[in-house]
């Protein structure tokens, strides 16, 4: 039964691929169905792990022995367990919600079927990714999903930007993809097996740089499918795809990719204090980053792509924290899904109402004309900033408590992201629902249709109640504790008394910032250029672009061209020079053939002449 | 007397033969050329019976100066139908051949 | 100094002198001159070196025929006809000069650095036969029966071969007395050509009657040979 999982979206896409265009009237009903289907089939799986004891919750299928090599076996098994069943439901619930999203929002879309296609086929690589048994299947639905983003980016092929977009974001994944593939090399190598559970029980046998090194070269794909630093150019490139792309993959499922696998490898992290360390660093930049270039985005879903960079900062940063920090990744991976789901859809909504504007300075004053899209979209606003008791306060502080227990540090650049998240999302509420109405000429705003917001609406309730759900009713650190292990830290350092008001206090000056900026002035319906220096280098991601086009790409290029130099002037120049010489030399050769007889004679007595002397010679 | 000495003649003839071949350009000084080198092998031929004693020599000298007698037959006539067409007789005239 | 040895020197000399004179010789004719006397002196050498029946059949069948067979062709090709001076393939006469020269000397240092063999005569193997005569004939129709028959079959294919060569195909049939007379009449010159030039000097077929002018008359002459250049005007000195 798992295998239908996987097997109902992919038998979709495969129909609607196959199919064509006859299969354009049903196309959309179909792809819903199918992930429907998944879903219900996700939510049979998980009450009968329920109804089980801890031990044996884990289910394991066999589907056939995939690679057989002398001692090397890989088999193609799924194993439902906690951690990969909460992620099936999260996959499910919310793609089945956005692709019914998408039955409005792609209405007027010729493509809708390639587009229905595509979602199915992304909804099943992923899926295989989760329920992978070993790191090679999982790196089996690794390339599916990023074949599907790039897919779902560049739908709007028509477009040289969307292009350039869904290439950019498929070359950096692929620099993850590399350190996924070495990792998985060295596991063969040191462990001989590339399953979970045998990864897991002869980890304490590697030395501990084999160990580090496998993490390093995890943590490398992590951070490309997860758009961290330094390989996080890609996701605000990424935005070029339809909204409900950009709901469903770039922000609650195909972005949290790295935090499963860091997850999942936990046997690995959990030897290695370097790796480790390394994993946090990334996620604190990263937070840092993403909150930092959030502040200055005037496109509405740059910003919200901003957010995502930052959160799933917070994800890895909490995974990298080792078994105290693992269950609340997992925790605010699953929060995030539904509220980062949620406010995307809502701007798309906004979008769709003002003419596929994405420009935040055209919008002002929205909450009248979209009263739905204004509250699903203001409760997600409110799980993000982490207002008790939305979901993201319950995940979000959590982590920022873990964080203060390791290092002071580590624990300030949490709150401080904490802080800056309050304001650019206080400026996004601001900009688009609040203020004068800046919007262009001829532009009416009005509310989508129920078909798209009613999953806006459902996101909402999980946004609003989803953190309590999880926390008390599933007790989600129990939950997931015989996966991934949940150690109790140290209650020093800060004491938990004194960092939740903190943070609430710090959530507010950042709210109460942002809404003087931008709620009680006027803003600018054209981006002033007079800007400080902070602004400029936010507006450009922080050089990340200029950075990765001076390191990687201009070098390449003249690489590149010197090669294609080299190539065509000595290697085909050798060849040339040879056959020239060739030529040449026949040329002047055949000038011997005169055609006269006597030269040919004169020839034949100098031969004679060579044999008698050689002759002579040997006798001598 | 040595008979070494009528091999360097004949070694002289065949010689001064192989010059005319190179240098002449009418067809049938070129010829004659030819029939010096093989009076000049039949001397040798010859010497070679009389250094040796026995009469083999003699007969194939007897042999070469049939066949060379067929040959100069052959090869005038062919010089004649040559000279019909071409009005011309020198050798150089036939270079069609060249590249 | 025995005789043989004076004999040898002297038909060498001469022998050589043949062959640069055959070599160098400007006209056609004097070259076969200079060949045959070359042959002659080669004759004398076979009788010095016990083999009469080679040097009487080198005079008859080398001196004798084929060498008239030569002069014959020389008669048809045009006995005038020389070769220009200049060479025209480069570097052919300092080549063939050059070449020549190292083939002789490599053949001369070959023969006369081996070690210097000593004559025998050949009487003892002829008295055996009976004569230089008998004891060819023996080997020729005994051991070398083949070689003999085949080089008969070899003249047999020359003459054929020959025959048809120069045989010259006629197309048509031959005009008539009758019809030439009548061509000759319609045409304006109703009597027969001109013979060539008949003089005390000249007999050849390629000297021109003159007309009375001096010139040359075109019509005497066979058409091979008119107006190839080659025929001078010998102006007779009889009447000065």
């Amino acid at each position: 039964m798992t295998a239908a999982l996987i097997g109902l979206p992919l038998f979709g896409a495969a129909v609607l691929l196959l199919g064509g265009r006859r299969t354009n009237a049903w196309g959309h009903f179909l792809a819903v169905l199918m992930s429907a289907s998944s879903f219900f089939v996700g939510v049979a799986l998980f009450t009968q792990m329920i109804g089980r004891p801890t031990e044996s919750r884990a289910v394991h299928q066999h589907l056939f022995d995939w690679i057989s090599v002398g001692s090397f076996k890989v088999p193609f098994d799924l194993q439902v367990d906690q951690l990969s069943m909460v992620f099936v439901l999260l996959i499910t619930g919310v793609g089945t919600l956005i692709h019914i999203y998408s039955i409005g929002y792609m209405e007027h879309d010729e493509n809708r079927r390639r587009f229905f296609a595509y979602l199915n086929l992304f909804v099943a690589a992923m899926l295989l990714l989760v329920l992978a048994d070993n790191y090679l299947l999982l790196y089996v639905g690794w390339e599916g999903v990023g074949l599907a983003s790039y897919l779902l980016i560049s739908f709007y092929q028509h477009k040289p930007s969307a292009a350039a977009a869904g290439k950019k974001a498929f070359v950096v994944n692929r620099v993850g993809d590399v350190g996924l593939s070495i990792a998985v090399m060295l596991m063969v190598t040191t462990f001989g097996t590339v399953t979970f559970s045998g990864v897991a029980s002869a980890a304490g046998s590697a030395t501990h740089s084999q160990i580090t090194w496998i993490g390093l070269a995890l943590l490398l794909a992590a951070c490309g499918k997860s758009a961290q630093f330094p390989l996080q150019s890609w996701l605000l490139d990424a935005m070029e795809g339809p909204t409900p792309v950009s709901a469903l993959i770039h922000a609650a499922t195909m972005v949290t990719a790295g935090v499963y696998l860091i997850t999942r490898a936990h046997a690995i992290f959990d030897l290695s204090s370097t790796a480790r360390t390394a994993v946090v660093t990334i996620g604190a930049i990263t937070l840092l980053m993403g909150a930092y270039i959030g502040t200055a985005k005037d496109d509405i879903k740059k910003g919200l792509a901003g957010s995502t960079m930052s959160q799933i900062g917070y994800m890895i940063l909490a995974a990298g924290l080792g078994p105290v920090g693992y269950v609340f990744a997992i925790f605010h991976l699953l929060t995030h899904g539904l509220f980062k789901a949620g406010l995307f859809l809502g701007a798309g909504s906004v979008m769709h109402g003002m003419h596929d504007d994405v420009n935040m300075r055209h919008y002002g004053a929205l909450r009248t004309s979209l009263k739905i899209t204004y509250v699903t979209f203001g409760l997600g606003y409110l799980a993000i900033l982490g207002v008790p008791p939305f979901a993201g306060f319950w995940s979000k502080d959590e982590i920022i408590r873990v964080a203060f227990e390791q290092n002071f540090w580590i624990g300030m650049c949490t709150l401080i992201g904490a802080g800056v998240t309050a304001f650019y999302m206080t400026r996004m509420m601001a900009m688009t629902f609040f203020g004068e109405a800046r919007w262009e000429k001829g532009v009416h705003p009005h509310e989508s249709p129920l078909v798209m917001t009613a999953p806006m609406m459902i996101l909402a309730i999980g946004s609003v109640f989803g953190g309590l759900l999880l926390k008390f009713v599933g007790n989600i650190e129990g939950w997931l504790e015989p996966v991934t292990g949940f150690g109790v830290g140290q209650n020093g350092g800060i004491a938990g008394k004194v960092l939740m008001p903190a943070t609430l206090g710090v959530i507010a000056l950042g709210a109460f910032y942002g809404w003087t900026k931008y709620g009680r002035r006027p803003v600018p319906v054209v981006a002033p250029s007079d800007v400080s220096i902070f602004t400029r280098a936010a507006r450009a991601d922080v050089y990340g672009d200029a950075l990765n086009e001076a390191v990687f790409m201009r070098p390449g290029q003249y690489l590149t061209r010197a090669l294609v130099w080299f190539d065509s002037k000595a290697v085909d120049g050798t060849i040339g020079a040879l056959s020239a010489a060739i030529g040449g030399l026949s040329a002047r050769g055949r000038r011997i053939q005169n055609g006269y007889a006597r030269s040919y004679a004169l020839s034949m007595l100098g031969g004679a002449v060579l044999i008698a002397f050689v002759l002579l010679l040997v006798r001598l | 007397m040595n008979p070494n000495n009528y091999l360097a003649l004949a070694a002289i003839l065949f010689t001064i033969g192989a010059f005319g071949v190179l240098v002449r350009r009418n067809a049938i000084i070129v010829f004659m050329s030819v029939e010096m080198m093989l009076n000049a092998a039949n001397l040798a031929f010859v010497s070679a019976a009389h250094t040796t004693g026995t009469l083999d020599g003699q007969i194939a000298a007897f042999f070469v100066m049939v066949v060379a007698a067929a040959e100069v037959v052959v090869g005038l006539a062919i010089i004649v139908t040559i000279f019909r067409t071409r009005r011309s007789a020198s050798i150089d005239e036939a270079s069609l051949l060249k590249y | 100094m025995t005789g043989e040895k004076l004999v040898f020197w002297i038909t060498a000399i001469f022998a050589v002198i043949g062959a640069v004179g055959m070599v160098i010789s400007r006209k056609a004719v004097h070259s076969a001159l200079w060949v045959a006397f070359t042959m002659v002196n080669l004759a004398v050498l076979y009788f010095s070196l016990e083999a009469p029946f080679l040097g009487t059949t080198q005079i008859v069948v080398y001196t004798g025929a084929v060498m008239m067979l030569f002069l014959f062709v020389l008669m048809i090709v045009g006995v005038d006809s020389s070769d220009s001076l200049l060479e025209t393939i480069k570097g052919q006469r300092v080549l063939a000069t050059l070449f020549a020269l190292a083939f002789g000397g490599l053949l001369v240092c070959s023969i006369t650095s081996g070690i210097a063999p000593v004559a025998v005569t050949l009487s003892g193997a002829e008295a055996d036969a009976g004569g230089n005569l008998q004891a060819l004939a023996k080997p020729v129709f005994g051991n070398y029966i083949l070689a003999f028959e085949v080089t008969s079959a070899l003249l047999i294919t020359a003459v054929i071969a020959a025959m048809i060569l120069a045989h010259r195909e006629t197309w048509k049939p031959r005009k008539t007395q009758d019809e030439l007379q009548r061509e000759r009449t319609l045409t304006g010159h109703p009597t027969p050509l001109p013979t060539p030039g008949v003089m005390a000097r000249h007999n050849s077929v390629d000297t021109p009657a003159l007309l009375p002018d001096g010139t040359i008359s075109e019509i005497s002459l066979p058409a091979a040979f008119r107006s190839t250049g080659e025929v001078e005007a010998e102006t007779p000195e009889v009447t000065k």
